[in-house]
C-alpha cells in the first residue's frame, strides 16, 4: 500500500513538471516512521527529469517534518514539496494543516502531503484523496510482467470539485483517469485538476 | 629553489642574544662552545651546537652529560623548536620575494617556486647569490639550490655543491647519481636498511633496477618510506604536491560589554549588532561566510562556543541572526556574559548582490540556500541531503547521499532496467512460497501479511562487487512483482541453489528479501 501513495504525489506533479521545463528542486520530507515503513526515495527509480532535483529531508519527529514542510513552502526555489507523515500525530492538527495550506497558496508552492496508515481527520487541504493501488493493465511486451502502475483514487473532499472515484494511470506523458465502472475512456485528464499550482493536496490511506 | 638553513636554531639564538647589545658580544659567543638543549626523560639532550663546539666533537642528539665529558666548559641554553617553526613560517612568507608561492620544509627548510622567475634577478646563479647574501645579512647560514623538482632542489641544497643549479634540459639523473641516498628524504630506518643492503649512492639504485625496488618496498606506501617513489619524485616522474604557505585573516568582530549580560533578549541584541558588523566586514572583502563561530565569554571564567555552517556563502545579517537564534537556546549565562565575539573561519567569494532581507523573504519566499540552512540548523547536517549517483551496479550502492548544494560528481549515470521508487534502508527478509527453489515466487509473507503474487518479471541477476566483497558473497536474483491488489515490490533471492556459499553449505534453501517498493 505504502508505495502506491508515495507515487501519487509524484504522478500528479510529474505531469505538471514535464510541461514547465524549469530546473527548480523538489523537497521530499519524511518522518522517521515513514522511512521505516516505506523506505527512502531511490534515485535510479525516479523519472529521469526529476532525478537530479531531489532534496530529501529525514526528520526524526512529525513536528520536525512539519517544520521542514513549512520552510520548504516558503522557499521560492522549489517546484513542489512532498511530505510523508505516518499515522495521525498530535502535531498535525487542523491549525497546522491550515498553516500549511495558507503558506502553499501564498508562495505558490504545491504541497502533496501523504498520510501513511492514517485515519481521515480534520484537514484544511484543498483536495483530499484516498489512494489504493489496483491491478495494472497487462504490459504489451510481456503478459506476465507488471504493467504501468495504476491507482484507484477517491476524491473524498475538495472545495471546487465534485467527489468521485477514478482509476489513475501514468502513461509516461500524463496521468490518465478512467471511470472505474467501465473500461470506457473518460475524458478526465487529471492534469487540469491538479495543475493549478497553489492547491494543497492530501491523500489518506487506510 | 630550496633554501636550507643549516644552523637555524643556533642562528636564531644568536640573533635573539645579540639584538639588545647590537652585535657587540657576537664574536665572543661564536668562539665559545655552546649547545642548545631540551630536557628529555634521560636527562638533557643536545639539539644544536655552534661551530666551535662542533670542532671539539660535540654532536647534536648527544646527551649533555656525554658532551660535558668532551668539553667541560660547554655553555648551554634551552632550545625553542616551536619558535623556530614560527620563524620559518615568517621566512617562508618573506621568501616569496623570489617567487609566487612558497612551502615549508620543516624543520629547517623553505621551498620557493621560482618557475619562470629567475630572469628577473639576472639568472639562476645571480638569484642564488642574492638570496644567500640577503639571508646572510640576517645572520642565517644557508645552502641553496635550484632544480626542476622540489626533491632535486632539496637534495642539491643538502648534499650537492654550493649554490647548485640544475636546469630542466640537464641530465638530472646523471647529475644526482653521485649524491648519497640520504638525499632522497627517507626515514632513518629505511636509510639504515639501504645502507645494510650496500646502497650508498642514488646511482646504486639505478643499477639494481626498478623491479627489484618495487618488490622490496611494495608494502611501504608512504613516500618517505619508499625509495622508488622518492626517486620518481626526484626526477619528476610522479607529482609531489606541496602545501603552500598562505596568509589569511579570519574576519572577526567582537563586543566587550560594560555590564555582563544575563538575559536572552539582550544577548540577541548583541548578536544582531555583531552580525551587522560582520556583514559590513565581509562586504568590504567581497566575501561571504560559510562557517561562523560565536564565542561567549562568561564572567566566571568559562567560554561557550557555538558553530554554524552554511550551505552557501552568505553575509545576510538577518539570516545569520535567525540561524544563531536556535543555537543560543541552551546557553547558560551563569553570572553573565562579558565578551561576545563572532568569527568567520571559512569564507568564500561572494560578489555584491541585492540583499535578501527577512521582509523580502516574507513576501517573495526564501532562497534555496537560506531554506537549506534553516533546515540543517534545526534538523542536523545529516538530515538534509541529496541522492547522487554512484558508480556501482549494486542497488543499495548505486546512490550516495551528499550535501544538498554540492555539485554532482558523476556526469553519467548507469542505465538500469527498472528500479523501484523507494528502497528500504535495509532489505527485509520475507518468507516465499515457490514451485521450485530457483523458479518464480508464488506467494510471500511480509510484515505479517500474506501477498499473492499475480505478475512476475525476472529474474534480473545482480552479482556482488567482486572487487570489494569476499568471494563468499552471493549473487542476487531480483524479481519485479505485483500482488493481488496491484501493489508492486522488488524482491530478491539471496544466492542460487547449489552455489556452495553462505547458507547453501548448511543445505538450507536460499533466503528471500524485499528491498524496494515500486511506484
Amino acid at each position: 500500500m505504502a508505495l502506491a501513495l508515495a507515487l501519487d504525489g509524484m504522478r500528479a506533479e510529474g505531469t505538471d513538471l514535464n510541461s514547465s521545463h524549469d530546473a527548480r528542486n523538489i523537497l521530499w520530507v519524511q518522518d522517521k516512521a515513514a522511512i521505516r515503513l516505506s523506505g527512502r526515495p531511490y534515485r535510479p527509480g525516479f523519472p529521469p527529469e526529476l532525478r537530479a532535483r531531489l532534496i530529501h529531508v529525514a526528520a526524526k519527529t512529525p513536528e520536525d517534518a512539519l517544520f521542514a514542510l513549512e520552510e520548504g513552502l516558503r522557499c521560492r526555489d522549489l517546484a513542489f514539496v512532498i511530505g510523508e507523515i505516518t499515522g495521525n500525530p498530535k502535531a498535525l492538527g487542523f491549525t497546522v494543516s491550515r498553516r500549511l495550506s495558507v503558506a502553499a497558496e501564498k508562495h505558490g508552492v504545491p504541497l502533496f502531503l501523504i498520510r501513511l496508515d492514517a485515519r481521515r481527520d480534520l484537514s484544511s487541504a484543498r483536495m483530499r484523496w484516498q489512494m489504493h493501488s489496483t491491478a495494472s493493465p497487462p504490459s504489451c511486451w510481456n503478459a506476465a510482467a507488471p504493467g504501468t502502475a495504476s491507482w484507484r483514487a477517491e476524491l473524498f473532499r475538495a472545495r471546487a470539485y465534485r467527489q468521485g472515484e477514478w482509476i489513475l494511470r501514468d502513461d509516461g506523458k500524463h496521468l490518465a483517469a478512467h471511470s472505474p465502472a467501465a473500461a470506457q475512456k473518460d475524458h478526465g485528464d487529471l492534469a487540469d485538476a491538479s495543475g493549478d499550482g497553489s492547491l494543497a493536496q492530501k491523500s489518506n490511506s487506510a | 629553489m630550496a633554501i636550507w638553513l643549516t644552523r637555524l636554531a643556533m642562528d636564531r639564538w644568536h640573533k635573539n642574544q645579540t639584538a639588545p647589545e647590537h652585535g657587540a658580544a657576537k664574536e665572543g659567543a661564536e668562539t665559545h662552545p655552546l649547545a642548545l638543549i631540551t630536557e628529555t626523560a634521560h636527562g638533557p639532550r643536545i639539539d644544536a651546537v655552534n661551530a666551535s663546539a662542533c670542532a671539539i666533537g660535540v654532536q647534536p642528539k648527544m646527551l649533555l652529560a656525554d658532551a660535558r665529558g668532551l668539553c667541560p666548559h660547554l655553555r648551554t641554553a634551552p632550545s625553542d623548536p616551536l619558535g623556530d617553526l614560527a620563524f620559518l613560517e615568517n621566512l617562508a612568507v618573506w621568501a616569496r620575494r623570489w617567487g609566487p608561492w612558497s612551502a615549508l620544509d620543516p624543520p629547517d627548510g623553505v621551498l620557493v617556486d621560482v618557475t619562470e622567475v629567475a630572469h628577473l634577478f639576472g639568472g639562476e646563479k645571480a638569484m642564488l647569490e642574492e638570496a644567500q647574501t640577503v639571508l646572510g645579512r640576517q645572520g642565517l647560514a644557508t645552502r641553496l639550490a635550484i632544480a626542476p623538482t622540489a626533491g632535486a632542489a632539496w637534495a642539491l641544497a643538502h648534499f650537492g655543491p654550493e649554490r647548485a643549479v640544475l636546469r630542466a634540459e640537464d641530465d638530472g639523473a646523471q647529475r644526482l647519481s653521485t649524491l648519497p641516498v640520504a638525499a632522497l628524504r627517507l626515514d632513518p630506518d629505511i636509510l639504515l636498511l639501504l645502507r645494510r643492503l650496500g646502497l650508498k649512492r642514488i646511482g646504486n639504485l639505478y643499477d639494481i633496477g626498478r623491479d627489484t625496488l618495487q618488490r622490496r618496498f611494495r608494502t611501504h606506501r608512504a613516500p618517505a618510506a619508499n625509495p622508488l617513489v622518492r626517486l620518481d619524485q626526484l626526477l619528476g616522474r610522479v607529482p609531489e604536491p606541496l602545501l603552500p604557505v598562505a596568509v589569511t585573516h579570519a574576519p572577526l568582530v567582537q563586543r566587550r560589554l560594560m555590564e555582563p549580560l544575563r538575559h536572552r533578549s539582550l544577548l540577541d541584541r548583541v548578536v544582531e549588532d555583531l552580525a551587522e558588523d560582520m556583514a559590513r566586514e565581509l562586504e568590504g572583502r567581497g566575501e561571504g561566510a560559510r562557517r561562523l563561530e560565536l564565542g561567549l565569554w562568561r564572567v566566571d571564567g568559562e567560554a561557550v562556543i557555538r558553530q554554524l555552517e552554511m550551505a552557501a556563502a552568505t553575509r545576510d545579517p538577518a539570516h545569520i541572526i535567525r540561524l544563531f537564534g536556535r543555537k543560543l537556546d541552551d546557553v547558560d549565562a551563569g553570572f553573565g556574559i562579558e565578551l561576545v565575539r563572532l568569527r568567520a573561519p571559512w569564507c568564500e567569494i561572494l560578489p555584491l548582490s541585492q540583499a535578501d532581507f527577512e521582509a523580502a523573504a516574507e513576501n517573495y519566499g526564501t532562497g534555496l540556500a537560506a531554506c537549506i540552512d534553516r533546515l540543517t540548523v534545526r534538523l542536523g547536517k545529516h538530515a538534509v541531503r541529496r541522492p547522487d549517483p554512484h558508480a556501482s551496479h549494486l542497488p543499495e550502492r548505486a546512490q550516495t547521499w551528499r550535501a544538498p548544494l554540492d555539485k554532482a560528481v558523476l556526469q553519467e549515470e548507469f542505465g538500469f532496467h527498472a528500479r523501484p521508487l523507494k528502497l528500504l534502508d535495509r532489505p527485509e527478509e520475507i518468507a516465499v512460497l515457490y514451485a521450485t527453489p530457483d523458479g518464480l515466487p508464488r506467494r510471500f509473507r511480509w510484515r505479517g501479511a500474506v501477498h499473492e503474487i499475480l505478475r512476475v518479471e525476472g529474474p534480473e541477476r545482480i552479482a556482488p562487487e567482486w572487487w570489494r566483497e569476499r568471494s563468499s558473497a552471493r549473487l542476487r536474483d531480483y524479481y519485479r512483482i505485483e500482488d493481488g491488489e496491484g501493489r508492486r515490490y522488488w524482491i530478491y533471492r539471496h544466492g542460487v541453489m547449489g552455489d556452495g556459499r553462505g547458507q547453501d553449505r548448511q543445505g538450507s534453501a536460499p533466503q528471500w528479501f524485499l528491498q524496494g517498493l515500486f511506484a
